[in-house]
């Protein structure tokens, strides 16, 4: 039974397979809506397993979020490298699923592939997490979406100044590209604000997931007497959970990771990618010109704080949720000039301030003063 | 002691390097004494690195089962010692070449481990236990790079248990011959294929509790990013050590220093160029297989019948 059942849709999809071959090539691209039914199908692409404890699980989080909506299929793929692979994946997914919208999650994806896909495929939509999309160079089918982590990550930092005995923080990060970089500074100026003698020592581990580098780097860390640990990598498991048994504290990053580190957790940036799932699927449900370009923060909800953890103290709670309340009607700007780089160099000026949209920050190359490390 | 605990400055360099050296250096030290035992029976597992996923995934698996770290390492050395055995069965065909066979069992081992091990990702495993040796210092430094885990002072016995058992027993002496020649084996009597059979499958043991290290001990968590290569570079391993176990040892210890130098340097603030430390490890292969490498002449020290170098 399940078997015939199985040869006719076979059979039906090499027809109507057939079909659109030789409608495309008469040119009447319109009739290609009639395999894909009244439902929407939607794509999701990951670049990691969608429960990492990370950026996937955030991803899958809001992926399954739309997957309830009414008149939604979703098709979503992980482990999808950032190479020609996951132009097949979206060949995929636009060919044999119908795909009409397609999250492609991970930064390496935008620029070759993506762009190449959307000019090849005109009528789908791509929306990519975290690139640059230039108005006039792109095409209008793509469209880039992101949330301002930093305005958590500067929580953080002012969460761990309260807490830092030795004021010296510890962040590990992957790559050092713009968003990372952000986040490290932000972290930074966010704990600099209570205490202006704090600094941050970074370490670079050269990929989004490398366990036992992590590992060594935070022990290396906490060596030097850094007792606040946090990171940008994709899966933050490791470092929480070598930050919990050394006895260090840590703030997450992605995800909640409070289950990992009971004593040691004192906050986390987390993503709450719902939010702009659900536009970019709305205003392709409604036909609507695709939103090429979409940030949001604190305020809009594409971002979020873990609860605090036990070991922050009242004070802490206090003066973050001050500049928490600052964030959500959204006049907080992190990136007030005067800054300088952590060379010397004047890197905003003074009297200049870059409020969250500005896409000055999206191109960051430094590291701001009181970071301990090199690009 | 306000000192240590303001950090250690430029002597956390060499101290992370002994520290890292000795927790990083355990699953290459497994691994690369149980591809010893293989090689030396002339069989070449270059399988190990899947071996290495799939032990770290059932070990993984098997402690969270059972609740026992130390059935977790059984666990993923009797995995390891069965797809040493897969190994060891198919390369006693005729006309099959163990080199593409090993690769098949590297791809397989590693695509089944990410396949099965996907909802161990988020659950936390009950975690092997180390030996706090550094008890009689009062740096927290030193007593952390200190906690050394039972499996790596297993590892160290072994290397030392097989550099004699290789030379004085007959046991050893029996898989040497298997190793050197077919022929001499065989016109003493010994039987060539279950001798490499079971060398296969103890390489396969070893090859699954370094696994279980990488899974329950240090990083300590399952993921597919897990091993990075660590099996690959222990089977390259061997061959530098010129298949001797106690140069393993000294050699698992050079590459587990050598990953902790990128980190290290960069926690004390010395960041320049850390790419090239972080390819420390990859450079010295290269360089010490070069600088060993001989043109004109068969590796010393390399059992006669390996495919290898025949």
């Amino acid at each position: 039974m399940k078997n015939s059942k199985f040869s006719s849709d076979r059979r039906k999809f090499l027809k109507s397979a057939g079909a659109i071959a030789a409608i495309s090539a008469v040119g009447m691209p319109y009739m290609r809506n009639a395999m894909a039914a009244d439902k929407l199908t939607v794509g999701a692409i990951y670049v990691g397993a969608r429960n990492d404890y990370g950026y996937n699980q955030s991803h899958a989080q809001a992926v399954d979020f739309i997957r309830r909506m009414p008149g939604i299929k979703v098709v979503d793929e992980e482990k999808v490298p950032e190479t020609i692979a996951v132009q097949k994946s979206m060949e995929a997914m636009i060919q044999q699923d119908g795909a009409k919208l397609i999250f492609a999650t991970s930064f390496g994806y935008f620029n070759p592939h993506v762009l190449k896909m959307a000019e090849k495929y005109p009528d789908v939509r791509f929306a990519h997490c975290g690139g640059l999309w230039t108005e006039g160079k792109d095409p209008m089918n793509v469209g880039s979406f992101f949330g301002y982590i930093d305005e958590c990550e500067y929580l953080n930092g002012v969460v761990a100044a309260h807490v830092t005995k030795s004021k010296k923080l510890g962040f590990i990060a992957a790559k050092p590209i713009p968003q990372v970089l952000r986040n490290i500074n932000s972290f930074t100026l966010g704990a600099q604000s209570v205490n202006p003698a704090i600094t941050t020592t970074v370490i670079f581990t050269g990929d989004w997931s490398m366990p036992v580098k992590e590992a060594e780097a935070a022990n290396g860390l906490i060596d030097q007497g850094c007792d606040v640990l946090t990171c940008h990598v994709d899966g933050p498991k490791v470092i929480i959970e070598t930050a919990e048994k050394r006895g260090v504290y840590s703030c997450g990053y992605h995800a909640n990771q409070a289950s990992l580190a009971p004593k040691g957790y004192l906050t986390g940036a987390e993503w709450d990618w719902a939010t702009p799932y659900k536009m970019l699927v709305e205003a392709t449900e409604a036909g609507k010109p695709m939103i090429n370009f979409l940030r949001g923060g604190l305020k809009e909800g594409f971002v979020k704080m873990s609860p605090y953890g036990k070991a922050v103290p009242a004070k802490a709670r206090k003066v973050a949720d001050g500049i928490k309340s600052k964030m959500l009607k959204g006049d907080y700007v992190i990136f007030k000039g005067p800054i300088k780089d952590n060379t010397g160099k004047i890197v905003i000026e003074a009297g200049k301030s870059h409020g969250q949209q500005d896409v000055a920050l999206e191109q960051m190359n430094y590291l701001v003063a009181g970071v301990v490390g090199k690009i | 002691m306000t000192d240590a605990a303001s950090g250690l400055g430029w002597w956390g360099v060499p101290l992370a390097v002994l520290a890292g050296a000795i927790r990083v250096s355990t699953p290459f030290l497994l691994v690369s004494l149980g591809e010893c035992i293989t090689e030396k029976s002339g069989r070449i597992n270059l399988g190990l690195e899947g071996v290495l996923i799939m032990g770290a995934m059932s070990g993984y698996g098997a402690s969270l089962a059972s609740g026992s770290p130390w059935l977790g390492v059984l666990a993923a050395g009797a995995v390891g010692a069965l797809l040493g055995l897969l190994h060891g069965i198919l390369c006693s065909l005729r006309r099959v070449n163990d080199i593409a066979i090993g690769i098949a069992i590297m791809l397989f081992g590693t695509g089944l481990a990410f396949f099965l091990g996907k909802p161990l990702v988020q659950p936390q495993a009950p975690m092997l236990t180390s030996l706090p040796l550094g008890f009689w210092s009062d740096m927290p430094q030193v007593q952390s790079a200190l906690q050394i885990n039972p499996l790596f002072l297993i590892g160290v016995a072994l290397a030392v248990v097989l550099h004699f058992a290789f030379r004085y027993t007959r046991w050893g002496l029996q898989l040497r011959i298997v190793g050197d020649s077919e022929m001499a084996a065989k016109a003493l009597g010994y039987q060539v294929i279950p001798v490499r059979i079971f060398a296969t499958i103890v390489g396969g043991f070893l090859a699954g509790v370094g696994g279980a290290f990488l899974s329950l001990y240090y990083p300590g968590s399952w993921n597919e990013g897990l091993s990075s290569g660590q099996g690959i570079i222990a089977v390259a391993l061997v061959i530098f050590a010129r298949w001797e176990p106690m140069r393993c040892l000294w050699a698992s210890l050079l590459f587990g220093g050598a990953g902790a130098l990128g980190p290290a340097l960069q926690a004390a603030g010395f960041s320049g160029g850390y790419y090239l430390f972080n390819a420390a490890p990859y450079v010295l292969t290269l360089v010490i297989l070069i600088a060993t490498c001989a043109p004109n002449q068969k590796l010393s020290g390399a059992p006669g019948e390996l495919s290898l170098v025949r």
